[in-house]
């Protein structure tokens, strides 16, 4: 056990990064990814092709291979992030971004059309039908995808280990080659690090699934 | 209700067409509804009541032909088109109340919304046009926790809200349970006895016959006749209106 202890401030920042990984790229996905629903249902049809675009480009490239493009990728177009972290939450967040989109787009399409139809019928244009009547209930009936899209994401933020973020995997790299002798004890401290961000959320999205149910 | 209003014409359709991919839904209607005029629409199913009903606020867009509202053409889309349809009510077979927002604020969604109202302002006038139809202390309860009659008669309060120059209804009591259909119908009684313009598709017979100035019998995506309800109920003219009035008040 002196072992965790001597390593615990080591394994307490990598839980953090991780952690902060996870709920940046998380807000930043959950935002971009409702803007792409919204434009996926808007009458103009340039939007909804150009967020059909991203969504299938995001969607069907390996993560390591966006980490990769925004890591040394867009050094010839001479851009680059100012930190390492920074491109790990771009990445995360384009990528996870189109599977929020998804996910609210098939909670919009759910919504019964009489809603919306209701909501034009009292004079709302396309924007405040949406955030105002439409939005609301698919939020509601998506809580699930959504969820399972964030536990993905929490363990997605382990490719940033490949890209010089000292994150949980990154620690149980070093820690792993630094003591053969400790292997089982580096597995068990950084799995359940892990499993207290992803089943901690999962018991939060089933209160949060309960507390929002709509009644119809 | 037997003296005909204004003779002004409020919501004006000429040569109003309209197809469902091969389906000529609506053929060539030409249709004028005055200014506190009651038109009460009625025909088979798939006659296209419905549809013309929803072309008037454009939740149904139409091929050619021109609908005029208060002299002015509808847009075809965008803020124009919102602004208009605020003006014109309009109350679904299947209510469509809001279902994730309490009675009040379903009738203070629009006038807070669009309408640029107070918050107190929005709410004392929906208390009163929910006591006007006779839900009042259902205000804060959710639509899921009313019956279907009174979740209809909140549409209507919902639609009364945005002071609209026209109400339409379509079909409003066809998804109640019989012994809710009166509760509705006595309110939309009172609202055309208040001179509300109003155009309701309905197969209700008895409200036809009580408040309605007007019958309007469509067939096939046509209007077949039109006329005051005593000669409409008592001496149609057209073979196709004889034989639905036979099979519809035979029972």
């Amino acid at each position: 056990m002196s072992f965790l202890a001597d390593n615990f401030p080591l394994l307490r920042d990598a839980f953090l990064t991780t952690l902060s990984l996870a709920v940046l790229s998380g807000l930043v996905a959950l935002v971009l990814g409702t803007v792409l629903a919204a434009m996926r249902v808007s009458p103009i049809a340039a939007l909804r092709g150009l967020a059909t675009f991203y969504v299938e480009t995001f969607r069907n490239t390996p993560l390591t291979v966006v980490f990769f493009f925004l890591a040394f990728g867009i050094v010839y177009i001479d851009l680059q992030f100012p930190s390492r972290f920074i491109t790990a939450v771009a990445a995360l967040s384009l990528y996870t971004a189109a599977f929020v989109c998804e996910a609210v787009r098939s909670g919009i399409n759910a919504v019964p059309p009489g809603q919306a139809e209701a909501a034009r019928a009292i004079g709302l244009d396309f924007r405040q039908s949406l955030s105002t009547v439409v939005l609301p209930q698919a939020f509601r009936t998506v809580v699930p995808p959504l969820g399972s899209v964030w536990i993905a994401l929490a363990k997605n933020t382990s490719i940033a280990a490949g890209f010089a973020v000292t994150d949980l995997t990154a620690v149980l790299q070093r820690l792993a080659n630094a003591n053969a002798d400790q292997l089982a004890m580096v597995f068990i401290a950084v799995v359940a690090a892990y499993l207290l961000i992803t089943l901690t959320s999962a018991w939060l999205i089933g209160i949060l699934e309960r507390r929002l149910a709509i009644v119809r | 209700m037997t003296e005909r209003p204004t003779g002004e014409p409020l919501v004006r359709l000429t040569g109003v067409n309209k197809w469902f991919g091969q389906l000529h839904v609506l053929q060539d209607i030409d249709l004028t509804i005055d200014r506190g005029e009651v038109v009460v629409v009625i025909g088979p199913s798939g006659s296209g009541k419905s549809t013309l009903c929803r072309t008037i606020n454009r939740l149904e867009s139409i091929e050619n032909g021109e609908i005029t509202i208060d002299g002015q053409r509808l847009p075809e889309e965008g803020k124009e088109l919102a602004r208009l349809r605020a003006d014109v009510g309009m109350v679904f077979q299947s209510f469509n109340l809001f279902a994730h927002k309490t009675v009040l604020e379903n009738v203070t969604l629009g006038p807070i919304k669009v309408r640029k109202q107070s918050k107190a302002d929005a709410e004392k006038r929906a208390r009163e046009l929910l006591d006007r139809v006779g839900v009042g202390h259902q205000a804060d309860k959710v639509p899921a926790q009313l019956s279907g009659g009174q979740q209809q008669r909140v549409a209507i309060a919902r639609a009364l809200a945005m002071d609209p120059k026209v109400m339409l209804f379509d079909e409003p009591t066809s998804a109640l349970d019989p012994e809710m259909i009166n509760e509705v119908l006595d309110v939309m009684t009172s609202l055309a006895r208040d001179g509300m313009t109003m155009i309701v598709v309905t197969h209700e017979m008895g409200f036809a016959r009580r408040a309605a100035n007007r019958v309007v019998f469509m067939d096939g995506g046509r209007i077949v006749e039109s006329a005051t309800p005593e000669e409409f109920f008592t001496n149609p003219t057209s073979d196709r209106a004889k034989d639905f009035l036979s099979k519809i008040l035979n029972h």
